[in-house]
C-alpha cells in the first residue's frame, strides 16, 4: 500500500524587540548569565507583567504578512507546567484567542503553487536556558520572557521538500517584515514537526510522532525523511506507531525516542489574571498593515516584469530584503538595457565573495554605484572579466573604488592593436609548428597562440583583439 | 462531591508534591470542600452571562519598548537555595 505523509510544523520566532514581552529587561544576545533579569521575569511574588507594545504590534504584523486575520479581541492565558527553565511554573501564552489566525502561505513545489494554511500565530514568553552538568543543571534566565511568536501550520504539508519550502518562505517573509532575524543558529527561529502517515488518498490522520532538536532546515528535511521511512516500516510490519516525542540526532542521522513516561499533557490553561485583554481597532490594524513592505514573492514578480529577469534569478535576488534592495539599486544605476549583466555579477562573483566570507552580499560594503562602475570597465573592455573579479575582491578588502584599483595595479586591458602586434609577431616566430597546425585546420592551435600572447602581456591584452590579430596575420601569411 | 484517591494523586503529581498517606486523606477532604463550593457556583443560572476573561474592566494596558535596568546579580540570586557563580543550580533535569 502507498502511504502519504501528513506534516504540520510549529515554528517559534523570537521577536526583535529591545525589551522582554512583559518586563523592561533588555533582550541582547550573549550577555553574562542572569544579567538581564528582574522580579517580573524571575517570577518573584507580587511582581506584575505589563505587555510590550512593540511585541504586540510585531506579532500582528507577522500575522498579517502571513495572510492571517488579526482578532479584534485578544487575551493571554496561563499554561501550567513545571520545568526549571520556567521560573513562574507557568508560561504566559495564548489559548483560545490568539492574536491572529486563519492565514496561509503559498509555496512553489515541483513547478506548481501549493497553499499551506496557517492555523494560528500567537504571542508567548520564551523560557530560560539550562546547562547540564554531571550532577546538576545550571539555569540562565536571560532568555526568559523574551517575546516569541508561535506559528502553527495546518497539517497540509505532504513531503519533507514541502516542509523545507514552507520554512524557507516563512523565514523570508518574516525577515522582510523586520520583526525577527529568524536565525536558527542564534535560536531566533526554532521548529518542531508533527508527522503521521495515512494510506494515500484517504482523509483520516494516523498516529503522529513529534520531532524535536531540529537545528536547521536541512535537519527538518532529513529528520522527516527518516521518520517517514520508520513509520512505513512499523506499519507494513503490522505494528502500531506509538505516539511520542522523538529527538533528531544529527550525527547518526536518526530519530531517537525520548522514552519519557508518555502521559497526556495537562496544561490547565486559564485566563491570565495579571494581564488585561487587548481590543484592536480597525484603524490600528490598518496602520500596522501599511508598515508591511513588498513581500518576496511580489517583489520577484515585479523584478521579472520590470527588469526582464528569469524566474530563478528573480527568486534568488529577493530571498532577503537587504539583498533585494542592493540588487534593485544596482539594476537601476546600471545604464545598460540588459539587466542580466548586473544579475550575473550579483549571483556570480559577488555571491561567491559573500559565501567565502560567510556573509550576505549586502554586508560586503559594496555600494550599487561601485559595482556599476566596475561592470562599466568590463563592458567597455577596459579590463578583462578575470581581472574584474580580482578588482572586486580588492574593492571589498580595501573599500576603494574600481577605478583607483585598476590604475594602481596597472590592470587596464590593452586593446590598442599596435602595442599587441609586436607580441603577436614574436609568438608566431617562436611557434612555427603550432602555426603549421593552425594552417592545416586545427582550430585548437589558435587558442594556444592566444594563450602565449596573453602570457607575454601578463594577461592584460584583450584576448578577443589578440585572436583577431592572430587570425588576420596567419591567414594572410 | 467526593474525589477519588487517583484524582487527588494526579493533582499532587501535577503540582510536583508528594503526599504521605495521612496527608492524602486530609488534603482529599479539603479539596472536596473546595470542589463543593464550585458546585454551588455551578447551580447559578448563567445562560445570558458572557464568560469573563478578566475581572477588572480595563483593557489595552501597554508599555513602550524601552529597556530599564535589570537586577544586580546579588539580588537575583539572594534567595536561591543553590547557586554557582552567576547561575541558579537545580537538580539535574533532562526531559
Amino acid at each position: 500500500m502507498n502511504y502519504e505523509p501528513v506534516i504540520g510544523l510549529e515554528v517559534h520566532v523570537q521577536l526583535k524587540t529591545k525589551t522582554k514581552v512583559f518586563c523592561a529587561c533588555p533582550t541582547e544576545f550573549g550577555k553574562e548569565p542572569n544579567s538581564q533579569v528582574c522580579p517580573v521575569c524571575l517570577g518573584f511574588p507580587g511582581s506584575l507583567p505589563v505587555l510590550n507594545k512593540t511585541a504586540l504590534e510585531y506579532a500582528a504584523k507577522a500575522g498579517l504578512a502571513l495572510n492571517c486575520t488579526v482578532q479584534k479581541y485578544t487575551k493571554f492565558d496561563r499554561k501550567h507546567y513545571y520545568y526549571p527553565d520556567l521560573p513562574k511554573n507557568i508560561q504566559i501564552s495564548q489559548y483560545d484567542l490568539p492574536i491572529s489566525k486563519d492565514g496561509y502561505l503559498d509555496i512553489e513545489i515541483g513547478g506548481r503553487t501549493k497553499r499551506i494554511r496557517i492555523k494560528r500565530a500567537h504571542l508567548e514568553e520564551d523560557a530560560g536556558k539550562l546547562v547540564h552538568h554531571e550532577n546538576a543543571s545550571l539555569v540562565d534566565y536571560n532568555r526568559t520572557g523574551q517575546p516569541l511568536l508561535e506559528i502553527v501550520s495546518e497539517p497540509d504539508i505532504n513531503s519533507p521538500e514541502e516542509a523545507y519550502e514552507y520554512l524557507t518562505s516563512l523565514k523570508s517573509i518574516i525577515q522582510y517584515t523586520g520583526v525577527s532575524d529568524c536565525d536558527m543558529e542564534k535560536g531566533t527561529l526554532r521548529c518542531d514537526a508533527n508527522i503521521s502517515l495515512r494510506p494515500a488518498g484517504t482523509k483520516g490522520l494516523g498516529v503522529k510522532s513529534e520531532l524535536k532538536n531540529l537545528n536547521s532546515f536541512k535537519a527538518v528535511r532529513e529528520a522527516l525523511t527518516y521518520e517517514i521511512e520508520r513509520h512505513e516500516q512499523v506499519i507494513t510490519g503490522g505494528e502500531q506507531v506509538v505516539q511520542e516525542t522523538r529527538l533528531w540526532d544529527e550525527k547518526t542521522g536518526r530519530t531517537i525516542s525520548m522514552r519519557t513516561k508518555e502521559e497526556a499533557k495537562d496544561y490547565r490553561y486559564f485566563p491570565e489574571p495579571d494581564l488585561p485583554p487587548f481590543e484592536w481597532t480597525e484603524e490600528l490594524i490598518e496602520t500596522i498593515r501599511k508598515t508591511i513592505p513588498e513581500l518576496p514573492k511580489a517583489r520577484a514578480m515585479r523584478f521579472m516584469k520590470e527588469y526582464g529577469l528569469q524566474e530563478a534569478d528573480a527568486k534568488q535576488l529577493t530571498c532577503s530584503m537587504q539583498a533585494a534592495d542592493l540588487a534593485e539599486k544596482t539594476m537601476r544605476a546600471y545604464p545598460g538595457a540588459n539587466k542580466k549583466t548586473v544579475v550575473n555579477w550579483l549571483i556570480g562573483p559577488l555571491a561567491s565573495e559573500a559565501n567565502a566570507r560567510s556573509l550576505q552580499w549586502h554586508e560586503l560594503g559594496i555600494k550599487p554605484e561601485d559595482l556599476v562602475e566596475l561592470i562599466g570597465y568590463v563592458d567597455s573592455r577596459q579590463i578583462s572579466n578575470l581581472a574584474a573579479k580580482a578588482v572586486l575582491t580588492e574593492m571589498i578588502d580595501t573599500r576603494r573604488t574600481a577605478g583607483l584599483i585598476i590604475k594602481d595595479k596597472n590592470l587596464a586591458q590593452i586593446s590598442d592593436e599596435s602595442s599587441i602586434e609586436k607580441d603577436v609577431a614574436a609568438v608566431i616566430a617562436e611557434n612555427p609548428k603550432v602555426v603549421e597546425d593552425f594552417k592545416s585546420g586545427k582550430s585548437n592551435a589558435l587558442m594556444f597562440l592566444v594563450g602565449q600572447v596573453m602570457k607575454k602581456t601578463k594577461g592584460k591584452a584583450n584576448p578577443q583583439v589578440v585572436g583577431d590579430i592572430l587570425k588576420r596575420r596567419l591567414q594572410n601569411a | 462531591m467526593s474525589l477519588s484517591k487517583e484524582t487527588v494523586e494526579y493533582v499532587a503529581n501535577l503540582s510536583r508534591i508528594e503526599l504521605a498517606k495521612e496527608e492524602l486523606e486530609k488534603i482529599s477532604k479539603q479539596l472536596e470542600s473546595i470542589i463543593g463550593f464550585i458546585d454551588a457556583l455551578r447551580s447559578a443560572d448563567v445562560t445570558d452571562v458572557e464568560p469573563t476573561d478578566h475581572i477588572v474592566p480595563v483593557n489595552n494596558r501597554l508599555r513602550s519598548d524601552e529597556p530599564r535596568g535589570s537586577l544586580p546579580i546579588e539580588k537575583t540570586l539572594a534567595n536561591a537555595p543553590h547557586k554557582d557563580g552567576r547561575f541558579f543550580v537545580v537538580p539535574k533535569v533532562i526531559e
